[in-house]
């Protein structure tokens, strides 16, 4: 697993779950939407990930020396678990190179989301994993 | 001057409350409005100023049986969200209030009927940009003599449900029609949750629970709609012993409180064992 990634969870597994959910909101908080000179509205259903209630847009854009950036949306107002993800993703997955991403597993939200994960978002958020893991390996 | 809400011809509209209301007894010492989601962080992430939270899996639920808590535990709930006997209880919540219904429903479990529900829930209250606090209030603990629970008015069991199917009683299964239908196994975006079987209890009509409210704001249609859609459209009597079931009894709960308090249903039960107790349980009937 990418460092920076494992080191987030290590963090959401010392936690108390007050502190894990205030975590959550932190990196929700820290959450920054795609930018316009890389997708605007309507985006297209392409990057739309399967099964989100959050609905949830996922783009992966391979930068100059060869890594990845990720990039997000979230359309739905109430989608702060998506929003922290997206985040923790970001900030721990962007910069690295495709073959690294790929090897992402969609088990890391069980270990992120612990007590917060309900029954309506739990696929969701893996299915965001799972999108940028895709990505990741079409662009090997 | 009748209210908006009372306007609507409900059977019991003071069962339900606005958003506005709400907003005007944030104050109020006999009001504790209480969010109850599925998603466990969103009220972290912002609730209506001055509620509590009561979690369905970890509040209302028996951590170890598959049943909900004793008297004890409802006891020290209200305890613990500073409720008395007189306390108006008010709730709201995501997912067009089916957490909010069902803990409802929980609540009359145990005979407080000092309740209401926020019509439009969360979604609403966010529509109106309305305001959101992050503090988590405290409220100085009460005794509450809690009642033991009563499940036969208004909870069915299993064999509540074969006794049910018997006397060809109304049944209505709230979840999606491919659900209905048995072509899927759970929701859609949702996990499949185990059910071996796909399809519904036998006679059951299929009446999803979201044709019940206005999908821009999640609000309870008004009666002469909701009359049409289950007493016209599906042909449920209101004095008939009516059961409604879904996957859990979530979105149940939401459809308990349409035909109980909204048309006027006599007796309506909601089956929470539904789906994934029916899905499984041996040499019981199932149509698709």
């Amino acid at each position: 697993m990418p460092e920076k990634l494992e080191q987030v969870i290590d963090m959401f597994q010392m936690f108390d779950p007050a502190d894990r959910t205030n975590l959550l909101l932190s990196y929700a908080n820290q959450f920054t939407e795609v930018p316009r000179e890389v997708a605007t509205r309507p985006f297209p259903r392409s990057h739309l990930v399967p099964e989100c209630e959050s609905e949830a847009y996922v783009w992966a854009h391979k930068q100059a020396d060869g890594t990845l950036k990720l990039y997000f949306a979230v359309e739905n107002p109430s989608g702060v678990s998506a929003k922290a993800l997206g985040a923790i993703l970001d900030k721990t997955l962007s910069g690295l190179p495709a073959s690294e991403i790929a090897r992402v597993n969609a088990e890391i939200v069980e270990k992120i989301f612990r007590q917060n994960i309900s029954m309506g978002k739990g696929l969701g958020l893996m299915s965001m994993v799972q999108a940028v893991q895709t990505l990741a390996k079409a662009a090997m | 001057m009748a209210t908006p809400i009372e306007q609507r011809g409900y059977a019991e509209p003071g069962v339900l409350v606005s958003t506005d209301w709400v907003e005007q007894h944030l104050s109020d010492p006999k009001v504790r409005v209480i969010e109850s989601n599925e998603d466990t962080l969103l009220y972290a992430a912002g609730h209506v100023p001055g509620s509590v939270h009561v979690d369905w899996t970890s509040d209302l639920n028996d951590q170890i049986r598959r049943d909900y808590i004793t008297r004890e535990g409802f006891a020290a709930l209200m305890s613990r969200i500073g409720a008395t006997k007189d306390t108006t209880v008010v709730f709201y919540g995501d997912k067009n209030n089916w957490w909010a219904c069902y803990a409802f429903w929980v609540f009359q479990l145990f005979g407080h009927t000092n309740a209401r529900v926020m019509d439009g829930g969360r979604v609403k209250w966010l529509k109106e940009n309305k305001a959101l606090s992050r503090d988590e209030p405290s409220y100085p603990k009460t005794t509450y003599a809690a009642s033991e629970r009563n499940d036969a008015p208004i909870r069915a069991f299993r064999d509540d449900v074969l006794a049910h199917l018997k006397k060809q009683g109304q049944l209505v299964d709230v979840r999606s029609p491919e659900e209905y239908a048995g072509t899927r196994m759970h929701m859609p975006d949702y996990p499949n949750e185990g059910a071996l079987r796909g399809g519904h209890i036998p006679g059951a009509k299929s009446i999803p629970w979201a044709k019940a409210i206005n999908p821009d704001d999640g609000t309870f249609r008004p009666a002469t709609e909701l009359k049409k859609l289950y007493c016209e459209d599906n042909k449920l009597s209101p004095s008939g012993d009516t059961i409604a079931y879904c996957r859990i009894g979530e979105r149940s709960s939401h459809t308990w409180f349409a035909l109980t308090y909204l048309l006027g249903f006599g007796k309506v039960r909601n089956y929470d064992g539904s789906w994934t107790e029916w899905g499984n349980m041996v040499g019981v009937p199932i149509e698709r």
